[in-house]
């Protein structure tokens, strides 16, 4: 039984939502903030960021294939989970959950599909066999990688894209109305709850790919593009300053105003959650990385690029660390509170077997980049122009390539 | 507070088959749209097995009665509670409460010019031992606590597959057999009322023991109160206490600036209690 400090509902001594519900919106995270990468190319016309925008979008993809497995595995009747898609009950936040999600993976399937659709005809042509039926079954029947079709694939990317970007800040947003729109709880209940979520996930989504890009660069034994790296680092520090802003505001705003709930949320920060949010989501995930990203972004001229990719490696590590806490604190943080605003409960330790415990949140974390190498042997997730190892041709292509093809849709054909 | 105001769907039927009737869209959903939801149907045909073992279900209601012709409403009197605990061990008994979860609870405030303590040992099931408070404590009072059957619920509100539901005379209750155990309906309550069970994995919560209401019965936890601080009455019929108390003397609900407009009304209710 937890230990209760003050006084406590005695049905509220509860953690009901559990692990799972933490890894629910930092996977979700993943896919929106991933998929944001992959628009500052595909519709703002970064450049720099092409090497990575593919690998943004398959990882975004890789992302939304999991992220309904940590809600389906916390119910209580997981069998009766496909309800809320046969059945919604439209008041409910959680119900455009099945809606959201069914829209953008469509969205997105798509769109990876308009995008990879010359690698799959042309392994089409170059297969036999039973990969020869498999690639021609992706490929839908056709064939047509004319110049005009490819324009239309250009075409439909752009329109995807720009359906994609508003469909992926809803999926996110939504995840934070989940919380923010109960009034029950003061810790949760708060209009900037989904700013703060879709701010966030933009941050992990890019430490993400700052990550991944560096360990992809290694295992192909290839420098890492340092345009495309400081790019990252930069939109990065952008928005890591965002986050740490909207969430100390947050604070500030219920401090200053010394709302009717401050007393116990104050006890909360500073007793429960000191250690997770005060050291680790401000500090450890917040400052430091800030201040590396800050370094990166400030003295780029002047660093050699083994300390530009060390620097922003490690910063990206932290804000992953940063967000995984943040989720953590929210969605643990406000279990912890009683809603009699009277009392807290002991800490909250997750199991580590079974359905809801650590090992099954490792495995949600992991599954991705199994489906991510997949992704990768099935279809390439390398720009063409690199997959054979030539760094150099890509290079030429890369500061004109992009822009030369319209608003930033260069990957499709180099 | 009035009897005039508008009660939901008095022309509709009772409480089931509204239930149902989500369950007959189901099916025919199932069949129209066939191998497309074959998975789904499997996953669902599932369902209804699953909690049949679980007694915590939507409580039927009696033969011939008509839901339309009744508004609940529960008053407690603050004042008049001992602490005795013996409606939480009524409720307990009658409703195969799972122990360490409560549909109803007492909890106790002992509060002075320099503080105030709340406790609700057990949820007040055994009763409350002598308590020694580091402040001068000048008032002393028990407040019994259950669902207050809100008119204005965010549990059902956000519910994602509609298992809780308001019947039309009142009373919030939750279809066991569709609930899916997302425990959105637990957090979304401000008062506690909810919990999960460990039996059944479904929310289950106060259901006013829907069961012996509609048989003309009174919730256990009124019968057997030995002093009368709870008491529970009809809105809709002339001359019961209950209404009258409500209309006539001064009443309050937990947390109003919530605005869950709970149905559940004190009386004389001291602001300490939340
Ligand atoms: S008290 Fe809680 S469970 Fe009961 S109706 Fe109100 S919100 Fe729902
Ligand atoms: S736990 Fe059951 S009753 Fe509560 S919101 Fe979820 S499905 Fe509805």
């Amino acid at each position: 039984m937890p230990q209760i400090s003050g006084f406590a509902f005695p049905n509220d001594v509860h953690v009901w939502w559990s692990l799972m519900i933490v890894m629910y919106p930092y996977i979700t995270g993943f896919v929106a903030g991933a998929f944001i990468v992959t628009s500052l190319f595909h519709l703002f016309g970064r450049a720099e960021l092409r090497p990575v925008a593919r690998l943004a979008m398959a990882t975004s993809f890789s992302f939304l294939l999991v992220a309904s497995l940590p809600l389906q595995l916390h119910l209580g009747h997981p069998e009766r989970g496909p309800l809320v898609l046969v059945t919604p009950h439209f008041t409910s936040a959680m119900a455009g959950f099945g809606m959201l999600y069914g829209g953008y993976l469509l969205i997105l399937a798509l769109e990876v599909w308009f995008v990879w659709r010359r690698e799959i005809v042309d392994r089409a042509r170059r297969s036999r066999g039973a990969a020869r039926a498999f690639y021609a079954t992706l490929a839908l029947g056709t064939y047509d990688t004319s110049p005009e079709a490819l324009a239309v694939d250009h075409r439909a990317i752009a329109v995807l894209a720009g359906i994609g970007l508003p469909g992926a800040c809803m999926l996110h947003g939504y995840v934070g109305f989940i919380f923010g729109a109960i009034k029950a709880n003061p810790w949760w209940s708060t209009p900037l709850m989904p700013i703060i979520f879709l701010v966030s996930a933009a941050v992990s989504g890019i430490a993400l790919l700052l990550v991944l890009y560096q360990v992809v660069s290694k295992l192909r034994g290839r420098p890492a593009d340092q345009p495309c790296v400081s790019s990252l680092a930069r939109w990065l520090w952008l928005f890591l300053i965002l986050t740490l802003s909207l969430e100390l505001l947050e604070i500030l705003v219920m401090a200053y105003e010394r709302s009717d709930s401050w007393l116990i949320i104050s006890e909360l920060i500073t007793t429960r959650l000191e250690l997770s949010y005060v050291t680790v989501q401000m500090i450890v995930g917040g400052l430091i990385p800030m201040i590396l990203l800050a370094v990166v972004v400030l003295m780029n001229r002047y660093l050699h690029p083994r300390v530009r990719n060390t620097l922003s490696t490690a910063a990206a590590l932290l804000c992953l660390l940063q967000v995984f806490s943040m989720r953590w604190n929210i969605v643990i943080g406000g279990q912890l509170l009683s809603k009699s605003l009277r009392g807290l409960r002991s800490h909250y330790e997750p199991e580590l077997f079974g359905r809801e415990g650590v090992l099954m949140a490792l495995a949600l974390v992991l599954a991705p980049f199994a489906i991510l190498w997949i992704f990768d042997r099935v279809l390439g997730i390398d720009p063409p122009g690199q997959a054979d190892g030539e760094p150099e041709a890509h290079a030429a292509a890369a500061p004109g390539g992009a822009a030369a093809t319209g608003p930033g849709l260069g990957d499709v054909h180099p | 507070m009035d009897d005039r105001t508008p009660c939901p769907a008095p022309t509709g039927g009772p409480s089931t088959p509204r239930v149902l009737g989500r369950r007959a869209f189901l099916e025919d959903v199932l069949l129209l749209s066939g191998g497309a939801v074959v998975f789904l149907a499997g996953a669902t045909a599932a369902a209804p097995a699953a909690a049949a073992e679980g007694a915590a279900s939507a409580p039927p209601a009696a033969e011939g009665y008509q839901p339309w012709e009744h508004r609940w409403a529960y008053l407690v009197d603050p004042e008049r509670c001992i602490g005795c605990g013996s409606c939480v061990r009524a409720c307990s008994a009658e409703n195969h409460v799972p122990d360490g979860f409560f549909r109803t609870w007492v909890e106790r405030y002992v509060t002075g010019m320099d503080g105030t303590s709340v406790d609700s040992p057990n949820g007040g099931k055994d009763g409350f031992p002598a308590l020694q408070v580091a402040f001068v404590a000048t008032k002393s009072f028990f407040v019994p606590k259950m669902c207050n059957h809100c008119r204005e619920t965010p549990c059902i509100q956000v519910c994602p597959v509609g298992a809780s539901y308001r019947t039309p005379d009142g009373v919030v209750l939750v279809d066991g057999e569709r609930c899916i155990g997302c425990a959105y309906c637990v957090q979304a309550c401000p008062f506690g009322s909810r919990f999960l069970s460990p039996e059944t994995h479904t929310a289950e919560k106060c259901t006013w023991c829907y069961h012996r209401i509609t048989r003309g019965l009174r919730p256990a936890c009124v019968e057997v109160c030995p002093t009368g601080a709870r008491a529970f009455g009809d809105l809709r019929r002339e001359g019961d206490p209950v209404r009258h108390a409500i209309e006539h003397d001064r009443v309050a609900v937990l947390q109003p600036h919530l605005r869950t407009e709970p149905q559940c009304f004190y009386l004389h209710l001291d602001g300490e209690v939340r």
